[in-house]
């Protein structure tokens, strides 16, 4: 997630390494090393994401025997197709615009001011975004719908509107930005434009002139990213946007799983692999454009208590948002989970215990135990995968591997019924006949966490001085003990970081896991789910209770993840 | 070895252990494989049973029982025909009359007459030549309303189709999409049967003016949207009329703590449409004789009782005893509209295209 940071710390990285005075020979030999380290990455995508996902696409596109490509016009013809197309770019639009704006703010405070909670408040803008979007749905038609806040105070009803979609994304993605933009801002050495004011600039001139520069491709790869998860946004815009919006995404789940018109959904899952290969593209040329090599300093350095009323009030208005936009849609769902039938309580909390209600064969919080079980291996996964696609990523690069380091980030703007579904008719023959097979709700799981565990390790290895690990080298240790001794002591808290990010995002993973998750071992999101697909207000209570148990947990490790963020050359997540 | 060896080697074993990891899971669940002493029965999210009930068939027959819940009705339809060349069971149950030709045009199924069949009440049989599905339940999806808003109000509920256009129900109605949700589908057909080919349009253009409103699921029409459910009250929902189903009530007076006396919400008798269930053995099951068992026992007295507090749909077979909490507080449908699998098989893209451009546009 933290892509500005890469950007900058490859750039002062690089500068350290004596690149030219290496031997020839050293070179080849880490190309091969490289090769040797994308082997398994390489594999695992493969295998798990290009193999289904390819096809399902060519089962829609290759009909008796022959390549229909003239399927692709004639559904782009239709005018029902091109209005999702139309409203999916510029809902994107609209939401990033708006999560920029009020976010912003947000991470100017959180980099430059230190003020008491800051820690747990940083966790908990996070909790969001790795929400499953069937829970955040609930909690924000509880609050735009009808009988919500909003509608008591003012007879306002956003539900089914745009408005609810553009809220609900800068719900989610408020954490992107604070953490993208603000991660760098944070150690941005405020000298310099304190000097340039000094110098006679005035406070907006200095802020134009020396900050924004610098924080240029921050913001820029921040708003790529919201860009890419609101363009294919499925929950939000089913749930809040009512049966008039279709996002792509949504369309695509439609053509597949209830009218299995495959040809279409196959042009359509092409139409958006297109898109956001170019979004990707994009992202990762700004990444790469370094503007000059920034002068970073620590985090806790340049944080102080605000001074004077515009501080004050600046940080008054950005925790207002805070609550408002964030802590009220979470407390609405833990406010309905102990609203039980005789009063406040936890009496939908102990119903969770047992297996009666009839919903799965097993009590309903064994979900949590499955759920954890899951993330687990789907960490491992996630970081073994990530961590030696990292590793082979950070020698230098040329135009292949970087090719691969954007694509690693595909299975996030891939439709997840496309790959569901692609899982189903790949993954069916020994010696892989993994259908009905647990690992398959870990691996889809860590298809997501993967990009995660790449985004935070890359600039930490990168920023391993190599110097160091020569020196080890000349005085006779093997490559694995150089690794282990200057490398791995350095990189131990990135990986933790790595590792606690990619378990709460397979915790809070919905879309591909509703496809293949077992009834008899369903996960968190999928029993919210299911819970909320029956009728009777126990079903109701305890899926609220579920949800809240998922938002603890999910807000308890990202809480553990802030005691273990580390200096500056880490990853922000 | 060398540096480049000594990498590729690590990467390699890596490789092959998580390989060698994604087997063993794959042994370790064991369903869907050729192993002849268990069974795969695949349904959609919806399918549940009573353990003992479960239990004493698996006893009886000797084979243990796996179950593949496989998402909504349509999704886990459609996964069984994407995946027919090797497929993840070895029976399908949960295929509706609106879906059955899919699957039949498909060959989903092959042919079983299960025993008992000729036990099923006759109105529910199809395929009758090639008894390539058996019927093993039948539901209503009716307009519920909520006892208390007509009361309050001193005003008789809808009872009919017809009922519903009429001004003294204006913004009351709240629905399914029918392109994407099968209560919301149903009730389309419902108009489309009770109205005819000329007729359901103009229905609906009144029942737009009357301010039906469209959600997309029937979590959110019934959990949301309705009033007289549990989940719909908490949400201070304001539409005291939604399309469920005829065993919605007794329904809420289960899933309440303490259970009411009467249930808080009605059902409209002549809004309904039919949905009748099939089960059928899937083309390349893998343990066709246990399939086949398998059948007997969803068509067979004891999977028939258990049924309906499970599922909360009725029996199809004949002399089949409804529970207390059905009889009670459940209504029976004397008239549904039906149609025939074969005309909803031609009409339904038509149709829902339609009802897309009318309703929602």
């Amino acid at each position: 997630m933290d892509l500005a940071r890469t950007e900058v710390t490859e750039a002062t990285g690089e500068k350290e390494r004596p690149l030219k005075g290496r031997p020839l020979k050293g070179r080849s030999r880490g190309g091969a090393a490289r090769l040797g380290l994308m082997a398994v990455p390489v594999a695992f995508f493969a295998l798990f994401f290009a193999y289904p996902v390819t096809a399902i696409v060519s089962r829609g596109l290759h009909v008796d025997g022959a390549w229909r490509f003239g399927r692709i016009t004639e559904v782009l013809g239709q005018s029902d197709i091109r209005h999702v197309l139309w409203f999916t770019t510029w809902q994107a639009l609209a939401s990033t615009a708006l999560t920029l704006l009020v976010a912003l703010p947000g991470a100017y405070v959180f980099a430059r001011f230190d003020f008491p909670g800051k820690q747990v408040l940083r966790a908990v803008v996070t909790v969001p975004f790795v929400l499953p979007t069937v829970v955040v749905g609930t909690a924000f038609l509880a609050l735009l719908g009808r009988g919500g806040l909003l509608d008591e105070l003012w007879g306002v009803r956003l539900d089914t509107t745009v408005w609810a979609i553009l809220l609900a994304h800068v719900f989610f993605n408020y954490a992107v930005v604070v953490r993208t933009v603000g991660g760098l801002w944070s150690q941005l050495d405020p000298r310099q434009e304190e000097a340039a004011r000094m110098l006679g600039a005035s406070r907006f001139r200095a802020w134009r002139t020396v900050t924004l520069p610098a924080l240029g491709p921050a913001v820029a790869a921040a708003a790529l990213m919201v860009f890419l998860f609101t363009f294919t946004s499925f929950g939000v815009v089913q749930i809040l946007g009512g049966p008039a919006y279709s996002t792509l995404e949504v369309e695509i789940y439609r053509q597949t799983a209830q009218l299995l018109d495959l040809p279409t959904a196959a042009v359509l899952t092409i139409v958006q692999f297109a898109a956001v290969g170019l979004i990707l593209a994009v992202h990762a040329w700004t990444v790469r454009r370094r503007e000059s090599a920034l002068k970073l300093v620590d985090a806790s350095a340049v944080a102080r208590r605000p001074r004077g009323a515009g501080q004050w009030t600046l940080l008054g208005l950005v925790m207002a948002t805070v609550a408002v936009l964030i802590l009220l849609p979470l407390g609405v769902l833990i406010q309905r989970s102990f609203d039980g039938p005789d009063g406040f309580g936890f009496a939908y909390y102990k119903e969770l215990t047992s297996a009666e209600g009839g919903a799965f064969l097993v009590p309903p919080i064994e979900a949590v135990w499955n759920s954890l079980q899951y993330a687990v291996v789907a960490t491992a996964i996630a970081v073994v995968i990530g961590g030696l696609a990292a590793a082979a990523l950070t020698r230098r690069a040329g135009r292949l591997v970087r090719g691969f380091d954007a694509l690693l980030m595909l299975p996030l703007g891939v439709s997840a019924v496309t790959v569901g579904f692609g899982f189903l008719i790949t993954l069916d023959k020994p010696p892989l006949d993994l259908r009905s097979s647990w690992i398959l709700v870990p691996l889809a799981q860590a298809l997501v966490g993967v990009p995660f565990v790449v985004r935070t390790m890359l600039p930490v290895l990168r920023a391993v001085d190599g110097r160091l690990r020569e020196a080890a080298a000349v005085l006779g240790a093997s490559p694995l003990r150089a690794w282990r001794e200057v490398d791995l002591p350095m990189v131990r808290r990135a990986l933790l970081i790595a590792a606690g990010f990619a378990f709460a995002v397979s915790l809070g993973e919905f879309g591909a896991t509703v496809f293949i998750a077992r009834p008899d071992n369903p996960t968190l999101p999928v029993a919210v789910a299911r819970l909320l697909g029956r009728a009777g207000d126990l079903n109701y209570g305890q899926a609220m209770a579920l949800s809240t148990i998922l938002m603890v947990v999910c807000a308890v490790s990202l809480l553990l993840l802030e005691r273990i963020r580390t200096d500056r050359t880490t990853g922000e997540f | 070895m060398s540096t480049t060896k000594k990498v590729t080697f690590t990467a390699v074993a890596v490789g092959i252990g998580l390989v060698a990891l994604s087997a063993c899971g794959s042994s370790d669940s064991g369903s869907g494989t050729s192993d002849s002493k268990s069974v795969t029965l695949v349904s959609h999210d919806s399918f549940n049973v009573s353990k003992d009930v479960l239990k004493a068939f698996e006893k009886r027959s000797g084979y243990k029982v796996n179950v593949l819940k496989d998402g909504d009705a349509g999704a886990a339809v459609n996964k069984a025909i994407l995946s027919k060349d090797n497929p993840q069971g070895d029976v399908f149950f949960g295929v509706d009359n609106t879906l059955l030709s899919r699957a039949l045009d498909n060959g989903l199924f092959q042919s079983y007459e299960a025993k008992g069949s000729e036990k099923i009440k006759p109105e529910f049989r199809v395929d009758q030549d090639k008894h390539r599905v058996t019927p093993v339940d039948s539901g209503d999806i009716c307009v519920n309303y909520d006892k208390k808003y007509f009361e309050e109000k001193k005003l008789a509920p809808p009872k009919s189709f017809d009922d519903l256009a009429e001004p003294r129900y204006k913004d009351l109605l709240v629905t399914e999409n029918a392109a994407t949700s099968s209560p919301g589908l149903g009730f389309l057909l419902g108009t489309a049967a009770a109205y005819g080919d000329g007729g359901w349009e103009g229905y609906w253009k009144k029942l737009k003016a009357n301010g039906v409103k469209v959600v997309d699921g029937w979590e959110q029409a019934y959990n949301e949207e309705f009033s007289g459910s549990a989940g719909g009250k908490k949400a201070k929902g304001d539409r005291p009329l939604v399309v469920s189903y005829a065993s919605s009530p007794p329904v809420e007076v289960l899933y309440a703590k303490p259970q009411p006396k009467q249930a808080p919400t009605g059902v409209a008798t002549g809004t309904c449409f039919r949905q009748v269930e099939y089960a059928g053995l899937l083309g390349n099951a893998k343990n066709e004789k246990g399939g086949k068992a398998l059948l007997d026992f969803l068509a067979g007295k004891e999977f028939q009782e258990d049924m309906p507090l499970n599922m909360f749909v009725n029996p199809v077979r004949e002399g089949t005893k409804l529970p207390e909490l059905f009889t009670e507080h459940g209504v029976t449908v004397d008239k549904p509209e039906t149609l025939a699998p074969k005309k909803i098989a031609d009409n339904r893209e038509s149709w829902i295209k339609s009802w897309t451009s009318l309703v929602l546009k």
